[in-house]
Formats: C-alpha cells, sequence, structure tokens
C-alpha cells in the first residue's frame, strides 16, 4: 500500500450547544481553515471530498447535503458520504488515493447533537425489533458493560477514576476542550454515581462541533514542501450487534484491525482512543497493548468533548498534529461505532 | 494505476410494496446470499461488506449497518456504509470496487437496500421543518417544474413522458423481479391516469417498494476462475454539485453531463448512442428519460424526446440504444437499492444473463444513478471483455 | 395455559414500534436573521462577497464560491415565475385543497428563486416569465415565518424575457 500523508487538519471547539449555527456554518469554518493551511481555497484544489454525518442527530433527512453548500463545489466536484464518524469518510478517501482515481482529498466530518436526546437517538442504532423497543440507551449499555468489567475484576473504580482526571487534566492544555480541570481520583469517587456504577464524569458529554482534514500522496505533499504526518496502516472492523455474544470486557475488533494497521510491528509513543466512557478506554489500550510509555489522550480525548461524526477523525488529527509539531515520531488513533465499542477504526501515524 | 474489478455475483430481491415476510436484515440477507450462489461463494470468502441506502428515517433504524452486521456475516470483517441520497445504489457499488481496485481487498460483498413499507416515505423526505414553508408534496413536486422548463425549451410533444411509462412498464413484463406488472398499459392507460404534479400523472412516476440487490465485485485473478462470466468494471465515477445556487442549470444539471464525460473517457466510450449496447438510467419520472438522453450525450441539447417517440430506446421496438429493460425506476424503487439495481443490470446485460429482457449480444453498458435535488451522480460502465 | 395450537394462529408480520423524539432545532445564524425580517414584514436576502449573486433565503453560505455570505439585502416582495407545477394532491399535515399551485419564484433584486404558493389566479393562465406579488397575512399575525405571506398573486405587469430571470 502507498503510504499517504495527513497534511492539514482542524477543528472547532467543542461546546454543549453551537446555538444558532446551521450545519453549513459549523462546516465551514473548519473547511477553510484545513484547506487554507497548505494553501488551498476550497474543495476545488482538492481531487475528492468525502464527509461523515448523521441525519437523527439533526432530525432531519439529508442532513449531509447542506454541506455541499460549505465546498465551493462549482464547478461540480467528486464527492462521497458515509453515514458514520469522518474517520470512515477517511478510509474511503484512502482507498480513493490507493486505486489511482485521487492524489488528494478532503474529508470533514460534522454533527450537531444538542438538537436531540442524543442516548435517546442512539438508541435506534439498536436492533429494531428486540432491543430499540426497549428504549435502553447507550449510557445504559455503557453502565453494562462497566459492570461486567468491575465484577469480573478486570478493572475497579479507582482505574475509571484515573482515566477521567488524566483526561481533564490534558484537556487543560487543548483550546477545543469542552470540559477539563484539576480533579484527584478521591474528589471524582465521591461523586455520586449517575447510572451506576457509571458516575457522570465517566460518560463523555454532548457536543456540537466539526473537523476537517486534508491528505494527499507523499509525493504530492513533498512537492507541495508542507509538513506531513503519513498514514502507514488503517484498518476497521465490525462484531457482532448482540451485546449477549460478545465478551464485553475485550475488544477484539479493535485487536484485529490494530494488527492488521500494524500497530504490533513497532512500538508507539501516542494514542488517541474514541473511548466514551472511562472503562472503555481501559478496555482499548489493553487490546491494543498500551503500556504506560504511552501517552494516551494527550488532547483529553472525547470525555473532554464528543462531536459525533467528527471525533473519531479529530483523534486522528490530534495524533498527525502532534506528528507534525516533532513532538512524536509514531502513534496511533482510533475510532469506534455503535454500542459498547462494536465498530472499531485503527490507524498509525508516522513522522517523516 | 487501479486493479482490475469485476462483479461475479448479483442477487435481487422481489420487489414489492410490502415484504411482510421478512425482517429488514432478512431482505437483505436474501439478496446477499442470491449474490454469493450467483457468485459460487460462501459467507467466508468475502473480505469486506459495502452497505448503502437512504435516509435512516425510512426505516427508523439509525445507522443500520451495525444492526445488519450479524445478517451480513460481517462479524471480524470491514463494514462501511455510504449515504449520497437517490444516488447512494450506485456511490455504493463504486466505493465497494475501490475496496478491490485500490488492492486493498480481493473480495468484497455490496448490499443496497430499502424496506419503505417500515416506515413512512413521504413523511421522512418531506417532514415538516420549522423555517420553511411545507409546500413539498414529496420528490415530484420538486422535479415537476424542472420538467415543465424541460419541456419549454425542447417543445417536446406532451406525450414523450406516457411514452416512456409504457415503455418501461413493457419492459417490466420481461423481468419477474420487477415490482409494476401492468401487462394491460397502454398510452391511454397512462394519460387517463390522475394527474399529480403537472405535467406528472400517477403512472408517470415510480412505485415506492420494499427490496434489496447486491453484488459481489472481485479482482481480475479471482474474477476470471468465477463460475459464471465476469462483468468487467471498465469505468466508474461521481459528481457533486450544490442543490442551489445562482444561475444553476437546473434541467440539464453539470454535474450529470461532467460524470457522464469521466465515465466515458475511461471506458474509451466517444459516442455513447453507437459504443454502447444499452444503459440503465436512473428515471423515477418518466420525463428524466429525454432529460437524460441529453444530460448523459445520447442526443443532442432538446433532441432527447426525438429518441423515446423514435422507440431507439424501446426493447420491444426493436430500438438501437435500449434504456432500463429491467423496467427502470418506474417499476421497481426500493429508494436505497434503486442505484445498484441499475449497475446490477448493467452487469447483468453484459454477462448475457438478463434472461428475458436480454439486449442480444449487450457487450457494454451504462449504470446511473442520481440523487437530492438532481445533483449527486454516479454512474459506471461495465463489458463483457476486459480493457 | 393456553391450548391452542400454533398451526392455528396467524404469523406475525409485523409490530408496531412507535418513535418518539423530540428535537430543538436551530435556524442557523443566516435563517435567523432572515426570518426576524420577515416577522417585520420584510423579504432580505444575502449577496456573495466574490460573485455579487443574491442568495434568498440566504443559508450563510455562497453554495457556489464556498464562503460566507454577510452582506444583507433587501428585497422587494414582487417576483417572477421562473418554473412551477400544479399539484393535485394534498401536502401530509397541510390543510390546502388541490389542485394548488407551487411555483419557483425569483423575488426582484435576488438570483434565486425560492418555492411557494401561488392563488388568486386562473391555473391555466400561469406560465414561466410571469410578474407576481407577495399576499402578505394581516400584520397581527406575522410571525418568524415564511407563511406571513399566504400566497403570491399575478401582477399585472409584462412578462420578464425568460433569459433575463434571476440575472
Amino acid at each position: 500500500m502507498k503510504d499517504i500523508a495527513v497534511i492539514a487538519f482542524s477543528q472547532s471547539d467543542s461546546v454543549a450547544d453551537a446555538g444558532a449555527n446551521n450545519e453549513v456554518e459549523l462546516i465551514m469554518p473548519v473547511v477553510s481553515d484545513a484547506l487554507g493551511q497548505v494553501g488551498f481555497k476550497s474543495a476545488q484544489d482538492v481531487d475528492f471530498t468525502c464527509s461523515g454525518s448523521c441525519d437523527y442527530l439533526q432530525g432531519a433527512a439529508f442532513a449531509f447535503v447542506s454541506g455541499v453548500d460549505a465546498l465551493g463545489a462549482v464547478p461540480p466536484i467528486k464527492e462521497s458520504h458515509v453515514e458514520m464518524d469522518a474517520a470512515w469518510a477517511l478510509y474511503e478517501s484512502w482507498l480513493k488515493i490507493q486505486m489511482g482515481q485521487a492524489e488528494s482529498a478532503l474529508i470533514y466530518g460534522f454533527g450537531k447533537s444538542s438538537p436531540g436526546e442524543l442516548p435517546h437517538v442512539l438508541t435506534l442504532q439498536m436492533d429494531p425489533y428486540y432491543v430499540a423497543p426497549l428504549w435502553a440507551d447507550t449510557i445504559g449499555m455503557a453502565a453494562l458493560q462497566a459492570r461486567t468489567m468491575l465484577d469480573a475484576g478486570a478493572i475497579t473504580e479507582e482505574d475509571m477514576a484515573n482515566v477521567v482526571s488524566r483526561s481533564r487534566r490534558n484537556a487543560l492544555s487543548n483550546p477545543h476542550a469542552q470540559l477539563s480541570g484539576d480533579y484527584d481520583v478521591e474528589t471524582l469517587l465521591a461523586e455520586d454515581t449517575y447510572l451506576s456504577p457509571l458516575r457522570r464524569h465517566d460518560c463523555c458529554p454532548s457536543s456540537d462541533g466539526a473537523s476537517a482534514m486534508v491528505i494527499c500522496t507523499v509525493e504530492r505533499a513533498r512537492e507541495m514542501g508542507v509538513k506531513y504526518a503519513v498514514i502507514r496502516g488503517i484498518d476497521h472492523r465490525i462484531e457482532t450487534h448482540h451485546l449477549g455474544a460478545r465478551d464485553l470486557t475485550v475488544s477484539s475488533s479493535t485487536r484485529t484491525a490494530g494488527e492488521r494497521a500494524g500497530v504490533f510491528e513497532a512500538p508507539v509513543e501516542v494514542a488517541e482512543l474514541y473511548a466514551p466512557f472511562s472503562h472503555q478506554e481501559l478496555i482499548l489500550s489493553r487490546s491494543l497493548d498500551l503500556d504506560g510509555d504511552v501517552d494516551i489522550n494527550p488532547s483529553g480525548g472525547v470525555l473532554a468533548g464528543n462531536m459525533m461524526m467528527a471525533s473519531g477523525l479529530s483523534r486522528i488529527g490530534e495524533v498527525a498534529q502532534r506528528i507534525m509539531a516533532g513532538d512524536y515520531q509514531r502513534g496511533l488513533a482510533h475510532a469506534t461505532s455503535g454500542a459498547c465499542l462494536q465498530h472499531n477504526l485503527v490507524t498509525v501515524l508516522e513522522g517523516v | 494505476m487501479a486493479e482490475l474489478a469485476a462483479v461475479i455475483g448479483i442477487g435481487q430481491t422481489k420487489y414489492q410494496t410490502k415484504r411482510g415476510d421478512v425482517s429488514i436484515a432478512g431482505l437483505v440477507r436474501e439478496a446477499a446470499q442470491n449474490a454469493l450462489i450467483d457468485a459460487g461463494l460462501e459467507w467466508r470468502d468475502i473480505d469486506a461488506v459495502v452497505i448503502g441506502k437512504a435516509p435512516d428515517m425510512f426505516e427508523g433504524v439509525v445507522m443500520p449497518e451495525t444492526y445488519l452486521t450479524d445478517a451480513l456475516g460481517c462479524n471480524g470483517k470491514p463494514m462501511l456504509r455510504v449515504h449520497t441520497a437517490g444516488s447512494v445504489g450506485g456511490s455504493t457499488a463504486l466505493v465497494a470496487a475501490s475496496h478491490v481496485q485500490s488492492g486493498v481487498f480481493k473480495r468484497v460483498l455490496t448490499v443496497t437496500f430499502e424496506k419503505q413499507s417500515e416506515s413512512n416515505a413521504m413523511w421522512a423526505l418531506s417532514n415538516p421543518h420549522p423555517f420553511s414553508p411545507h409546500l413539498n408534496a414529496g420528490a415530484g413536486g420538486y422535479f415537476a417544474p424542472i420538467i415543465r422548463e424541460y419541456i419549454r425549451r425542447s417543445e417536446a410533444p406532451y406525450d414523450a413522458g406516457i411514452k416512456v411509462a409504457v415503455k418501461d412498464r413493457k419492459h417490466a413484463l420481461r423481468n419477474p423481479l420487477a415490482h409494476l406488472q401492468l401487462p394491460d398499459i397502454s398510452m391511454e392507460m397512462v394519460e387517463q391516469s390522475p394527474m399529480l404534479w403537472e405535467p406528472l400523472r400517477f403512472l408517470e412516476s415510480c412505485p415506492s417498494s420494499d427490496g434489496a440487490c447486491a453484488l459481489v465485485i472481485a479482482a481480475e485473478d479471482l474474477a476470471t476462475q468465477a463460475p459464471k462470466k465476469p462483468a468487467w468494471i471498465r469505468g466508474g465515477a461521481m459528481r457533486s454539485e450544490p442543490t442551489m445556487y445562482a444561475g444553476r442549470e437546473e434541467v440539464n444539471p453539470q454535474a450529470g453531463r461532467d460524470c457522464a464525460k469521466d465515465v466515458y473517457s475511461q471506458a474509451g466510450v466517444t459516442d455513447p448512442r453507437r459504443d454502447l449496447d444499452c444503459a440503465e438510467v436512473y428515471v423515477p419520472f418518466s420525463w428524466y428519460e429525454p432529460m437524460w438522453l441529453e444530460n448523459l450525450g445520447f442526443a443532442p441539447e432538446g433532441e432527447g424526446w426525438k429518441l423515446t417517440m423514435e422507440g431507439a430506446t424501446s426493447l420491444d421496438e426493436g430500438g438501437d440504444i435500449p434504456w432500463n429493460c429491467s423496467g427502470g425506476v418506474l417499476s421497481s424503487n426500493p429508494i436505497g437499492a434503486s442505484g445498484m439495481i441499475r449497475f446490477a443490470e448493467a452487469a447483468r446485460q453484459v454477462r448475457g444473463d438478463a434472461d428475458d429482457h436480454q439486449v442480444e449480444g449487450a457487450k457494454l453498458a451504462l449504470g446511473h444513478a442520481y440523487g437530492g435535488g438532481a445533483q449527486f451522480y454516479s454512474m459506471w460502465i461495465v463489458g463483457s471483455e476486459k480493457p | 395455559m393456553t391450548t391452542e395450537k400454533t398451526e392455528e394462529r396467524e404469523p406475525i408480520t409485523g409490530m408496531e414500534a412507535p418513535l418518539y423524539l423530540k428535537y430543538k432545532f436551530t435556524a442557523g445564524e443566516s435563517t435567523a436573521k432572515f426570518l426576524s425580517q420577515l416577522k417585520l414584514g420584510r423579504l432580505t436576502g444575502q449577496r456573495c462577497p466574490i460573485c455579487s449573486q443574491v442568495y434568498v433565503p440566504a443559508r450563510g453560505s455562497c453554495a457556489r464560491c464556498g464562503v460566507a455570505t454577510n452582506e444583507t439585502v433587501e428585497l422587494s416582495d414582487k417576483a417572477t415565475i421562473q418554473s412551477f407545477t400544479i399539484v393535485h394532491i394534498p401536502i401530509p399535515g397541510n390543510a390546502l385543497q388541490p389542485p394548488y399551485i407551487v411555483a419557483n419564484l425569483v423575488p426582484d433584486g435576488a438570483n434565486i428563486s425560492f418555492i411557494h404558493l401561488l392563488s388568486e389566479c386562473d391555473n391555466e393562465a400561469v406560465h414561466i416569465g410571469m410578474r407576481v406579488e407577495a399576499v402578505w397575512k394581516p400584520e397581527e399575525e406575522w410571525d418568524y415565518a415564511m407563511e406571513n405571506i399566504s400566497y403570491f398573486r399575478p401582477l399585472d405587469e409584462p412578462d420578464v424575457p425568460i433569459d433575463e430571470i434571476g440575472r
């Protein structure tokens, strides 16, 4: 496979409510910023554009159609859309470049969760005949997973609080973060449980926002003379929808995706993991063999702000930016979809 | 340079108003299973699955790929969900093809579906939005004024649309999978059907169907070993433009013209009417046949209706460039799958496997889909021979 | 305990699973400005800083150029018919009785059409290029809504040549 370069990344602040802004107004600033970082003006300057979004977040069919209004798509552009996190839009774009139909691509993801009640909206992801009519929401299902972990002795509540404490502390240096602060484990554990065994802080907030990325062939990046991080590998895997048929204490699909993406071929120094719940970060780091030497979620991760449909792409962007800045040489980024980490994507990025 | 890829398996369901005998999962599995049987493969032979459908609101399931994982034998495999409005069936096939053409995978299953009977599609398409007047009585209400402008410009006879409606329903009688089976169809019957959105009558509009369509796409080395003749992918293209911008050409959209030009150049087509043997083109309302004949370069601007009226697009009239031999979208319309059905039917033709609606000796065929406000396009050309 | 034999039961082919989700929609900044002006009985658009074309209702960007539109332009409530359809079926949830006319209208001063109704007209006489004007609801009923305009009706003015509509 060709190595493909991430050459630009931009993300909005993660906010609980983007207020009056509509989708176009959310997308336009990040798209033009990402393009502008490498001297591009509009989607006309790339060979392919792909986005990720979900109609049900906004509560209107074809939410992505208006996204095209933010791109300058006249004359018409080569464009596609996944009803998934934009990390998968990156995957589609990566394939497009691999097959030689494009040398460069713009990827963006956006979500406005504030108009609806996200946990309820996501309930409709579940089996429509057996599970969705029960209205068990995503937080409830994550709580079930956390309980399984705790009762199996795989983690402790202190472990979970440690994840949150680090996330909040790391987020202090992330200007886009929605939640940050200095909280020690004892303070966190003193809080009441919300949906036992989860406390509020174990759950990511619901956020509005968008992010955008520009990728191209390494040859093109060199010609342009821009900084870049190289995508060494990318893979994603899904597993059964039936929670009862899965071992919820591990993430086998993350493990497989990690293997296929080449995570275990050399040590990684940094990892951004899309863990909407604190215990899931522990599942993910174990599935990817991340030990104490790896900086996990230096941005604070999605516990500091979860822009649905953009957060996965943002994880990749967070790692790419740090590599481009010279902070790290090799890292991984993870994205997830579905209840209890059903579907997982792993990207390995390296410096030049 | 892209790797060669070919369609080696095609599976469809019967299209009908309501499939009460299967769940959503049962419906997609039926199409997928049929495609695997056609390809002589087992579930374990598939490396990745690409799924597509129109808005989730049609069935009320958010991101249904997560729920359909098990039905499509995806556990432990990659699964991608495409959504590009009405063109999604075509785009999904192209995204699936890119999994193989990139050299990353060898055999990919792709499935699109719609089970409109599970919800209210008309509501999903025009659910009241608080900030715009709620005047859009379905897709026909949006396209009818554009058709009126086409008729004004081209001075097409008033019955060109009626002729298409009859022709595609006659084609459908040759295709047992087609939803509408109207043996008595005639110009009079279409003309006397209720007017919905002038100039569109009831029988000039597509039905609403349940159904699914699946393809297995394989890399060159495996495709040559397939039990049945492969349909080689000779070109694929997508284009998008905004729904509304000042000065937009709505009758003959540039995105469609550009997309056609791109796919023709990949396949070495210089004169589509001469070089192609047949086409499966997304025609949800009768008048879109003459409009797309022009947009796709089969006829000069303003003259598409002449081909229709001459019978050039009719299999029954022995036309030189039959369009929608399967009956087209006018005869079966499970929205999310409709584009892939066009792509699949084009492949059936060049595989010589289209039964009673086979165009004799078809070697090169176009599959076409469009969506949104006629702003999203996806097309492919498949051939009986490798490029 | 039931004595009914399974083969005597009707097979289950469906189940009702009603979905209720509440959404609090936001209009977007540009649309909010547009609606605020409508509340005052004024139709406004926004001009693209690059191509100078005027959008109505503005969504915040010029879809052609992909840039934000900031300059608000007041428009006339007179318009030209770009195209139309006579609809013979009811709109779900709308009391309007068919047949009625839905038209793409370009208001004076704008370069793009929006959809609205035509009334007080002979349906058969309606044609592309025809001049029309807004019929507003009584002022006390004005809200942040396009429905402040009940419909458009024909104006006694010469047609606009078709090539000049929206130019």
